[in-house]
């Protein structure tokens, strides 16, 4: 190995290092995909039913759009808690509690945050 | 001293458990000018109409359908059943009377012998078992036909369900209000949630109707009932409805009947004391 090569070498690893944890930290595409399924799924997310979401036909208008997600959820933990039990900041809010109620699976509730909070 | 202390507190306690926070009068008042206030223009009888007294575009639908309303065949069904006697010679009006339209505006009422609601459907079948018939089913077929054309014979009536002064009854009222108004099911939802928060919004392509008017146009001619059944029967009682709903929100329905839905029966009718029956009604 030159010279360079050995200097270049811990460089290059940082480097791999920090675009690993950048693809980690966001979903992959299959995943958003699967979060999207499940999301629209009447008997799963049935998302549809009461939001509208791009490319989802003949939505309710019961709850607001899910558009424009990091800006009204910057915080993406706070968007996870909203579908899990979206009662727990408003008692009144008609939204049924996906994760309180098991209506999704923890695993399922992780696959629609990341989809929804891509809208 | 311990013994008197004891009964007055049971008594002070037992008065605060049997009083309700507010009379049906009160209620009805409050749900009424609830909606009136919620969608202003539309006249009171038209709440009876459902999602078609909130859209324009869905009017014009139901409007084309009532020109040649589907119910029609099942109220002529009704007025046979009415008008065929018993094996032992009686019929129906040995039960209800000779005037077929002055029947449907006595339901439901609270029965003080038998200390319950009861429910047209619920004479209708003590009129056969009665005559030594058997009875109908309780959710369609000839019971919502008898149904049908009971409610078409007493349109433009007003509904006018008496609770009596009575402790019994007006506890049937309240577990009947508390049953609209109380989540239920793994969807979480009660009644009052779509029919009383969000009434004219949509779920998916379907418009949510008012509380108010619930009942006036029962039994009804409903287009899912329709394609469910072999023979395209659309016809349906509310408690059919009550046990769908039910099973929509992931609830365990109750059965038709149930002590459950004609308490439910009871609190809903008369939150529409005042609106005209229009029944049968068509809906989607």
């Amino acid at each position: 190995m030159t010279k360079p090569t050995k200097r270049l070498g811990p460089a290059a690893t940082a480097l791999a290092l920090c675009i690993g944890l950048v693809l980690s930290a966001q979903a992959s595409a299959d995943d958003l995909e699967a979060g999207k399924k499940i999301a629209f799924d009447r008997s799963k997310g049935n998302c549809l039913t009461c939001h509208h979401i791009e490319g989802g036909p003949l939505p309710g208008n019961i709850g607001p759009p899910l558009i424009a997600m990091k800006s009204r959820f910057p915080d993406k933990a706070k968007l996870r808690a909203q579908i899990w039990d979206a009662t727990a900041i408003n008692p009144h809010s008609i939204m049924p509690p996906m994760g309180r109620h098991r209506i999704l699976s923890e695993k399922e509730i992780d696959l629609v945050t990341d989809y929804i909070y891509s809208l | 001293m311990k013994k008197i202390l004891t009964l007055l507190l049971s008594a002070g306690l037992m008065t605060t458990a049997m009083q309700a926070v507010s009379s049906p009068q009160e209620d009805l008042e409050k749900f009424r000018l609830y909606y009136e206030q919620r969608f202003p223009g539309i006249q009171l009888d038209d709440f009876g109409n459902g999602p078609y007294a909130l859209d324009a575009n869905k009017r014009m639908q139901w409007e084309s359908m009532e020109e040649f309303p589907p119910y029609e065949e099942y109220v002529d069904k009704g007025r046979e059943i009415w008008e065929t006697p018993f094996k032992n010679g009686k019929s129906f009006a040995s039960c209800f009377g000779e005037d077929p339209s002055k029947v449907r505006v006595k339901y439901p009422r609270w029965d003080s012998k038998t200390q319950q609601v009861v429910t047209l459907e619920g004479d209708i079948n003590k009129c056969l078992k009665d005559n030594g018939e058997k009875p109908f089913g309780w959710k369609k077929g000839k019971i919502a036909h008898l149904g049908a054309f009971l409610g078409y014979e007493a349109r433009g009536q007003k509904i006018n369900v008496v609770i009596p002064d009575d402790p019994k009854a007006l506890e049937a009222y309240e577990e009947g209000k508390h049953f609209y108004y109380a989540k239920r099911g793994q969807l979480n939802l009660a009644c009052a949630d779509c029919h009383v928060q969000y009434p004219g919004q949509r779920v998916r392509g379907q418009m949510l109707s008012t509380g108010l008017g619930q009942t006036t146009h029962f039994p009804v001619f409903r287009a899912k009932w329709e394609k469910a059944s072999p023979d395209g029967d659309g016809m349906g009682t509310l408690h059919r409805r009550y046990g769908g709903c039910n099973k929509q929100v992931r609830a365990r329905p109750f059965k038709a009947q149930s002590r459950q839905y004609r308490n439910l029966e009871f609190f809903h009718t008369y939150m529409s004391n005042g609106l005209e029956i229009n029944a049968p009604g068509y809906r989607e």
